[in-house]
């Protein structure tokens, strides 16, 4: 039985998820299923860049949520029409004072390597701040006074949406090439640390910088890769579609729509997944895993360790900025604010490791997991309390207390969970082979 | 004169004095980290959820001695309280220590499987912090404001610019230079913090000189959870208790321990103060300074600061990557616990 078990572990697990999404459809609603499994689908493709940097490398990257912000920023981008006014106001001030930023940077680089004197690049690094701020200034209080209630940035470029997803993962690869430079080759927890704090800077810069992203008040009313609602609702076909389903057809709209999200989503996470298990399987995969497994041994069969961390990096940053883009495409709205570690960086190590370090279909299987129970914990959990205390006055302050504490609970869940996982079952539920 | 003592005072009150203070509990806080680091080798994720569960349990002790009446006016009745926070921080970690750690030193997990176990101890210890006291703003001071006020300062000097000195931050520069010195004195001084010292430097020398490392390991907690349970109320104090905000500091903590060099007690504490003072120094508005010193006609119209306060915490974050980049072994390297 238990040989059974670990042979078919992988599908039987996908089986158990699937059938709780149909349960959640029966029970709940079938809209409440499909927002569910987009966003598992979603997680999943997180998990699988997090797992490409883990699992295939045991690089540990703490910024999943700078790199999944960059890709939302992407999506704004290259989405949101233009607005002209904004350029008029300060388009050329903005271009002159990153140009100045970008050749203080090489200044700098090029200081070093001339000079190797910290001091000099220090002062040539001060000038070169302090001249691209005397330009950008102006320039960002112009733009940010157009019409500051609705417009008061640059915009986008107004293309469709979806070429935002590879985009945002060039953002974010560019992002993790820097970091990568930077702090890879270092102690392995000084990756950590510094993916950490660079994951909070990208997020303090998108909430303030207005005339790039509008900042705390967000964009909204992104386009859209699918129909809207209204005009699914306004076609004559959709309506007669939706008799013969026998479905009211506000609801049919709103299925439908999701519905199409999760066929592009599935399409994104297939081809993720496919070309993941091309590498994981080749010659380069067996490397990065015997690098992970003894740098040194690696390092000494002449093998670039710190070229081959920088490009798995890379790699698995690309992706992680993928999700984050399609994740503000499917919000269609872009919020700085709601960018926080728990959610954006440590849940999805948690869906890495509980789904199996080094299994792509093990990552892919903790995103669906993770996600599932973190939106359903909260209804459990209050559900759990209420009937524990169900015998207790119903005017009780323990009572109120508790049941207002509920909502806190899944994270000590999804914490005891972690915990239990690295002691008793470290590789997860699907291991790697 | 007047200009430049006038334009000194203005950079104590603003600069200086919330910079001492600040650095004081981040030092403290960085202390905590470092410890954990030359004895079990790892960056603890948990620090900022330690430091808030030590806060919790003071406050909880404040509200009690307050509902019975007691104070030490014209202190902070959490000064009281906190010997009781730190006794409940010491419980917390022991259980943790016993529960989780333990079995993952016995196996000789990586480390940076212990740093993952960190961060499963931040998730649930942050959980029972919200659930028990709510992820709302707590302020519990009481007692005198402060030592000394603005306009007191004023009229004993007849300078145009005041100096206010906050109770809080008078008590958190006095208790943090008290807890270093105990930590000082602790590690050179004493039996067991030398053995803490060789358990560090050379684990496997150590053991064969006959250092018991489950004592060590266990002196290192409790000096850990004493340390996070005064830097986070020393903080609390001087702010106000918010979880969320216990898990941000955990970032300038880190950068602090950084910058000052991993392992190393000493750097950490200077740590603490350089990356205290320039978050400060970066985001001062140096307008009003600079226009004491210079001749009226040459003030400066601009607010002179380098980047603007909502790029605070982002400071840290730039000095760590700097540090990184030129000294990955910080300030203070080559001399470990």
């Amino acid at each position: 039985m238990s040989t059974l078990f670990n042979d078919k572990r992988a599908p039987i697990l996908f089986a158990g998820m699937f059938l709780m999404l149909v349960a959640v459809g029966v029970l709940q609603s079938w809209s409440v299923t499909f927002t569910l499994l987009n966003m598992c689908l979603i997680s999943a493709i997180m998990a699988l860049g997090v797992n490409i940097q883990w699992g295939y490398a045991g690089l540990f990257n703490v910024g999943v949520m700078g790199f999944a912000a960059l890709g939302g920023l992407a999506a704004i981008l290259v989405s949101m029409p233009p607005q002209p006014a904004g350029y008029a106001a300060g388009g050329l001030g903005i271009l002159g004072g990153l140009a100045i930023g970008a050749g203080t940077v090489f200044a700098s680089v090029w200081t070093y390597r001339r000079y190797k004197r910290y001091s000099y690049v220090a002062l040539v690094a001060v000038v070169g701040y302090l001249l691209m701020r005397a330009v950008i200034d102006p320039a960002v209080a112009a733009i940010e006074a157009v019409d500051p209630s609705v417009s008061g940035w640059l915009g986008g470029l107004g293309l469709p949406i979806v070429l935002a997803w590879p985009v945002g993962a060039l953002f974010a690869a560019a992002a993790a090439w820097v970091i990568g430079k930077v702090a890879l080759g270092l102690r392995s927890d000084y990756l950590a640390i510094a993916t950490l704090g660079i994951s909070e800077i990208i997020i303090f810069f998108l909430k303030n910088e207005d005339w790039l992203t509008r900042g705390v008040k967000n964009v909204n009313g992104l386009p859209r890769p699918v129909p809207y609602e209204v005009d699914l609702q306004e076609s004559s076909a959709f309506q007669g579609w939706a008799q013969t389903l026998g479905m009211p057809v506000d609801d049919a709209s709103g299925l439908f729509v999701k519905v199409l999200y999760t066929l592009l989503f599935v399409a994104v996470l297939a081809f993720i997944l496919y070309l993941s298990e091309k590498a994981l399987n080749s010659p380069w995969g067996r490397m990065m895993r015997a690098i992970r497994d003894n740098e040194t041994a690696a390092a000494a069969m002449g093998k670039n360790v710190t070229w081959q961390h920088l490009r798995v990096f890379v790699l698995g940053s690309a992706v992680i900025g993928l999700a984050g883009a399609m994740l503000v495409t499917l919000d269609g709205q872009f919020t700085p604010t709601t960018y926080n570690p728990l959610r954006y960086t440590f849940l999805i190590w948690v869906m890495v490791i509980i789904g199996g370090s080094g299994n792509n279909w093990g990552a892919v299987l903790g995103g669906f997991f993770i996600w599932f129970f973190w939106i359903q914990a909260e209804p459990i959990g209050l559900w759990l309390i209420d009937s524990l205390t169900s015998g207790m006055d119903p005017a009780s302050a323990v009572r109120a207390h508790l049941l207002e504490g509920a909502a806190h609970m899944r994270l000590m869940t999804v914490g005891i969970v972690l915990l239990i996982t690295l002691r008793f079952a470290p590789k997860g539920l699907i291991p790697e082979k | 004169m007047a200009d430049v003592l006038n334009a000194l005072v203005l950079l104590a009150n603003f600069l200086i004095v919330p910079g001492l203070t600040y650095g004081s509990q981040l030092a403290l806080g960085a202390l905590g980290v470092t410890l954990i680091y030359s004895v079990l080798r790892f960056s603890n994720f948990g620090h900022g959820e330690i430091m808030s569960f030590g806060t919790m349990f003071t406050i909880f002790f404040t509200w009690l001695f307050q509902g019975w009446g007691l104070s030490i006016k014209p202190l902070p009745t959490a000064l009281l309280a906190l010997p009781f926070g730190i006794l409940a921080t010491m419980a917390l970690v022991m259980i943790m220590d016993k529960t989780v750690y333990r079995y993952h030193r016995e196996n000789k997990s990586s480390n940076v499987i212990f740093l993952i176990v960190s961060i499963g101890t931040m998730f649930v210890i942050g959980g029972i912090v919200r659930f028990a006291i709510g992820p709302a703003d707590q302020i519990f001071f009481d007692g005198t404001r402060f030592i000394m006020k603005a306009r007191e300062f004023k009229q004993m000097t007849g300078l145009s610019e005041g100096l206010a000195i906050k109770t809080t931050q008078g008590i958190t520069i006095v208790t943090a230079v008290i807890v270093v010195a105990f930590i000082w004195w602790f590690l050179n001084k004493t039996r067991t913090g030398k053995s803490m010292r060789a358990y560090s430097d050379n684990e496997n020398l150590a053991l064969l000189s006959g250092i018991d490392p489950a004592r060590v390991v266990m002196v290192a907690w409790l000096l850990v959870a004493a340390l996070a349970a005064i830097a986070g109320t020393l903080y609390g104090l001087d702010k106000s208790f918010k979880p969320f905000t216990y898990m941000q500091l955990l970032l300038p903590i880190f950068a602090a321990a950084i910058v000052g060099g991993v392992g190393n007690p000493l750097g950490a504490i200077a740590g603490g103060y350089v990356v205290a003072l320039s978050e400060i120094a970066v985001t001062f508005a140096y307008k009003r300074v600079v226009g004491y010193l210079v001749a009226e006609e040459h003030a400066p119209e601009t607010l002179l600061q380098l980047l603007s306060t909502d790029y605070k915490i982002a400071v840290s974050f730039i000095i760590l990557v700097i540090v990184l980049v030129i000294k990955p072994t910080g300030l203070f390297s080559g001399k470990t616990l």
